[in-house]
């Protein structure tokens, strides 16, 4: 008894004008009030827009051509730009130097101190079109002067040659961009199943219960894999991204039906929408103007939640071979290089976009649990 | 009131702490259980009756602990056992626990585990406190399922608590609270859930118990009929702390605190006029982590003193056989 | 109780029927068929074959027939156990899954102990000293657990061992047992394998599972029946062990229902990475081939097994919890 009395959320806050601006708050406004209150999850939400920045900038941020193979700086390890020269501040990278292995003879690069490029910002590179609009070759990063061969690799190079930074900026915007479309497709699913399931109730409710029932007891990787498999050869990498959209969006939308299922079922006895319902309103203007926002917080928890689920599926799919093929750039495809353990035990830097997908589906994950609990702070 | 003291409790404090600060559940808490006796505890939700029963079993969970005060079992006895002295996990704690004091729940259905049969769950009550075989335990635990009016006991033993009816749970509830033999019941709301007819059986099998064993009932209940039937003595609790206490006549014919008067307008009555409206007590239970300075009640009390109920607290309820109101108007009358 | 089974049951047969139907789409799906597929491979190893010949290959598979016909036929010779022919290996498909699907549920269900191992004692420490330090480390590994894909996990763990330890930390046989025929000095060598892939596995299902537990047994002890085993004199420990955590268990027991087929799909990639002996490098290379009875059969025997499991946790529920047990009596 007393300890029900206890919860701090029961405390008064005794200021009439707080009181009034709870009471006309609407569902999302009283969400995120709640939800500023996790620290852990606000911290989250910022990294979260920093990944979707890099995804909207990739070219920008990218250093070199993504695409651009060079097969004589093969396996260059990461390179840091030093900063200080000469007792001033000039930021500069070492120029690549053909050095033949004595005993192999083969010719191998490797950064030279004695060739120092300095590093510039807003400088000119390859040509690319920004949020696929305006053509232009200003990039953030880059350096004056300089062969065909060099440049900043803050990462490493990947066996042709690539960046593997600059491949890690175009993969970001892919990754993410594929699991926001996944989600988008399965948010739809989810909505239009799980509202018809909680809306009519009886035998629809019942089958659309046991489809989701059954999707849920299969191994899905395997499933998802003949699919992906099937596709044809022949397709453009569009195809291909639009189809691995629509059958990795197969995994999600049975969760998120059975949120929005969930919210129905509870929302349809609450009394505001039997007032409405007895005041006439039609039924498309219930679930619209009075169901709706009242349960939007608890979808976007829902999809924060099931948005790493789609990530890792892409991922998965494309470390394969079985997801998007090149020269599509992902994070699955970045981790693919990395699949053998003979190359990767002599360039590890191959691993580096582990970085990124860990720390985005952590963060997708702490963000979901703080709005899951700000959404229903009982639930 | 010549029957032995068994249990005295004397300015219990109890404290929860939390991140918005302090909060004093029990301020101050006294009085005595009675042998054969019946002390009705009563006031509203959030007042601390459940607190007081838990500490005397020191069952209360972090963040709240006894900040002061003492539970004496045995208060007559040359050496009485302080309670509060004793380790919540120590072998002698966990011997009063069932051995000593027994305690009967509001929630028959949620107070049993759902896993075990009736029977398991009282066999190893039976078995903490008495060194008997399993069999004998089995024939004991029978045995007290008849005791508390149950039919078939034989074959109830072996049902689920989902199983039984309500009015069968909280007699299950009282057969396990007796399971070690104590001389000290705490029944916590043992009627709220259940239906007016069941009500009147459970109250029923708790008189005939009490009379049968020489027990010191402790009734915690916020229905003035219950302690109008059942009780010898009253406290009545607000906030952590007790305002009145009075043998149970004397409380309904001439109460002394404001709260009570007011507790007592607001139980219906057949004696009442056609449509006249139930009186109910103006406000809500403050928070307790917001205690009003002063009387606690001031804010609510219809007459109160103004300026000297917002500063001064009365002085606690005397303990003597009549009892008392912790109020300056009792104190000004006196 | 009958209800209960029967509906599961009838669950179960359901999930089997729907898991054949997307196995024979997933079959077809690819541009042409079986035969043409089976002519191109032929074609690339030098032989060749007449029209005729793929006519009457064709009739013989029934590929003349209407899709719903075929799927019957096709699902009348697995239900014989004749799941026909590889093309790669040129073997009958059973022939080649061999060892391998054997070896997939072992490694899931070494998983799957593993999982509950780890999370019941975690768990149950975790809710009962909440927010004490060591709480605060499970959560946060848990946390990490959670967000790290198991394949990348493997891949890590691979290239540790390759590169500090100097060896290769994959497959489940040492070398000289891989085509040793069963025995006991075998199956020895597998048990001190199985423990890798298995931890591996283990982890993001053991994150959630320790979640999962932490807060219903949170829920659990603040329920009234916690106070009532102890108001008996219950020395604590054993009050919330008989008590709470029973209650706990049976979310935990269903969570089966939906980690199994989590971790078989898991071990597929799971496997790829460590090299190891179970069907998901073989479907891999049999989607990469176009050889669609293997994947199919494969990607059939997977589901079905997955289901019979969950199948198998259901009963056990079904089991510990005396609710469902009377239910209907």
């Amino acid at each position: 008894m007393s300890t029900t009395a206890l919860e701090p959320a029961a405390l008064p806050t005794g200021d009439a004008a707080a009181e009034a601006r709870y009471a006309q708050a609407t569902q999302l406004q009283l969400t995120w009030w709640r939800f500023r209150r996790h620290k852990l999850a606000l911290v989250s939400l910022v990294v979260v827009a920093l990944f979707y920045g890099v995804a909207a900038f990739a070219d920008f941020l990218a250093i070199s051509d993504p695409h651009a193979t060079d097969a004589r700086r093969s396996f260059i390890p990461p390179q840091g730009i030093h900063l200080f020269d000469e007792g001033g501040f000039n930021p500069h990278v070492y120029g690549l130097k053909g050095v033949r292995d004595p005993r192999t003879f083969k010719l191998a690069y490797t950064p030279d101190p004695a060739r120092k490029l300095p590093v510039r910002l807003f400088a000119r590179g390859y040509s690319y079109h920004l949020f696929g609009l305006f053509e232009t070759d200003i990039h953030l990063l880059g350096i004056e002067g300089g062969g065909r061969s060099d440049g900043i690799f803050l990462l490493g190079t990947d066996q042709l040659g690539r960046d593997l930074f600059s491949r890690m900026m175009v993969a970001t915007r892919i990754s993410l961009f594929i699991g926001l479309a996944g989600v988008t497709v399965s948010l739809l699913l989810g909505v239009i199943l799980g509202g018809i399931s909680g809306l009519y109730g009886g035998w629809v409710d019942t089958l659309i219960q046991r489809l989701i029932e059954v999707l849920r007891s299969i191994p899905t990787i395997p499933l998802w894999m003949g699919l992906a498999a099937a596709l044809p050869n022949t397709w453009s990498v569009t195809q291909v991204y639009l189809a691995i959209t629509v059958i990795i969006s197969l995994i999600g939308w049975t969760e998120l039906a059975r949120v929005v299922r969930g919210r129905f079922l509870a929302l349809r006895e609450e009394d505001f929408v039997v007032a409405a319902e007895l005041a006439g309103a039609s039924q498309m203007r219930i679930i619209l103007r009075h169901m709706l926002p009242s349960f939007a917080s608890h979808v976007i928890a829902a999809v924060s939640l099931a948005l790493p689920a789609m990530i890792v599926s892409e991922t998965s799919l494309s470390f394969l071979g079985l997801g998007l093929r090149p020269p599509a750039i992902s994070w699955g495809i970045l981790l693919q290089d990395a699949q053998n353990i003979q190359v990767l035990a002599g360039a590890p830097w191959l691993l580096s976009a582990a970085v990124p997908v860990t720390v985005v589906i952590l963060a997708f994950n702490f963000l979901g649990d703080g709005l899951r609990d700000a959404a229903d702070p009982y639930g | 009131m010549a029957e032995r003291s068994v249990l005295s409790i004397r300015d219990l404090a109890v404290q929860f702490r939390s991140e918005q600060g302090t909060v004093r559940a029990l301020d101050g808490v006294s009085f005595d259980l009675r042998a054969g006796r019946t002390l009705g505890i009563v006031g509203e939700s959030g007042c601390g009756k459940s607190v007081t029963a838990r500490s005397i079993l020191r069952l209360i969970d972090w963040p709240g602990r006894i900040t002061g005060g003492q539970i004496l079992l045995d208060p007559e006895e040359p050496q009485p056992t302080d309670l509060t002295a004793l380790g919540p996990e120590s072998r002698r704690m966990r011997e009063v626990r069932g051995g000593r004091v027994g305690l009967i729940f509001q929630e028959p259905m949620t107070a049993l585990s759902a896993h075990y049969t009736v029977g398991n769950q009282i066999i190893e009550a039976v078995l903490q406190h008495r060194d008997l075989s399993k069999a004998d335990a089995k024939a004991q635990a029978i045995a007290l399922l008849g005791e508390v009016g149950i039919p078939h006991p034989q074959r109830r033993i072996d049902a689920y608590p989902f199983e039984l009816s309500g009015g069968l749970r909280q007699r299950v509830g009282i057969a396990m609270a007796l399971a070690g033999d104590p001389d000290i019941l705490i029944a916590d709301e043992p009627t709220t859930a259940l239906d007016v007819t069941t009500q009147a059986q459970i109250l029923g099998l708790l008189q005939r118990l009490q009379r049968e064993k020489g027990i010191a009932l402790m009734l915690i209940t916020h229905d003035m009929g219950v302690i109008a039937e059942m009780a010898d003595e009253v406290a009545v609790m607000y906030l952590g702390r007790i305002v009145e206490t009075a043998p149970v006549a004397r409380l309904f014919a001439a109460p002394r605190h404001p709260y009570t008067r007011a507790l007592l307008r607001a139980v219906p009555s057949i004696l009442a006029t056609p449509r006249q409206r139930l009186s109910t007590i103006g406000g809500a239970v403050p928070h307790p982590g917001l205690r009003p300075g002063g009387c606690s009640f001031h804010p609510r009390c219809a007459e109160n003193l103004g300026e000297r109920c917002r500063r001064e607290v009365p002085a606690p309820v005397p303990l003597n056989e009549d009892g008392g109101a912790s109020c300056f108007l009792a104190e000004d009358a006196a | 109780m009958l209800i209960y089974l029967l509906r599961r049951l009838g669950l179960a047969i359901t999930t089997c029927v729907f898991i054949s139907i997307l196995t024979f789409i997933i079959i077809r799906l690819p541009p042409g068929d079986f035969v043409d597929a089976y002519i191109a491979n032929l074609a690339a190893s030098g032989s060749s074959v007449s029209m005729e010949q793929a006519e009457a290959m064709r009739r013989d598979y029934g590929l003349d027939q209407p899709l719903p016909v075929q799927y019957l036929r096709w699902m009348g010779r697995v239900l014989e156990g004749d799941f026909g022919v590889s093309m790669v290996w040129r073997r009958p498909v059973t022939e080649v899954i061999g060892d391998r699907l054997w070896l997939t549920m072992l490694v899931s269900l070494a998983a799957l102990f593993l999982t509950w191992a780890i999370a019941l004692p975690i768990g149950i420490y975790s809710a009962v000293r909440q927010y004490s330090i060591a709480d605060y480390i499970f959560t946060t590994l848990g946390f990490i657990g959670l967000a790290v894909p198991n394949f990348l996990l493997a891949l890590i763990l691979m290239y540790v061992g390759f590169r500090y330890l100097g060896l290769n930390v994959g497959g489940l046989f040492s070398a000289e047992y891989v085509q040793a025929p069963w025995s006991l000095a075998r199956a020895w060598d597998l048990a001190k394998h199985l423990p890798l892939p298995a931890a591996v596995l283990a982890l993001a299902g053991t994150a959630q599972l320790i979640r999962i537990m932490r807060a219903n047994l949170l829920d659990e002890l603040r329920k009234p029946y916690v106070v009532t085993a102890r108001a008996k004199g219950l020395p604590e420990a054993r009050a919330i062990l008989k008590y709470p955590v029973r209650a706990a268990l049976n979310p935990f027991a269903s969570s089966i229902a939906y980690l199994f087929p989590y971790l078989v799909s898991g071990s597929i990639i799971v496997s790829l990475v460590l090299g190891l002996p179970t069907v998901g490098p073989l479907l891999l290379q049999a989607l990469v081939a176009q050889d669609m009875f293997l994947a199919g059969a494969i990607v059939l025997l997977l589901g079905v097994m997955t289901v019979a499991g969950t199948l198998v946790s259901d009963l056990l529920l079904m089991w510990i919890d005396p609710r469902i047990r009377l239910e209907g009596q």
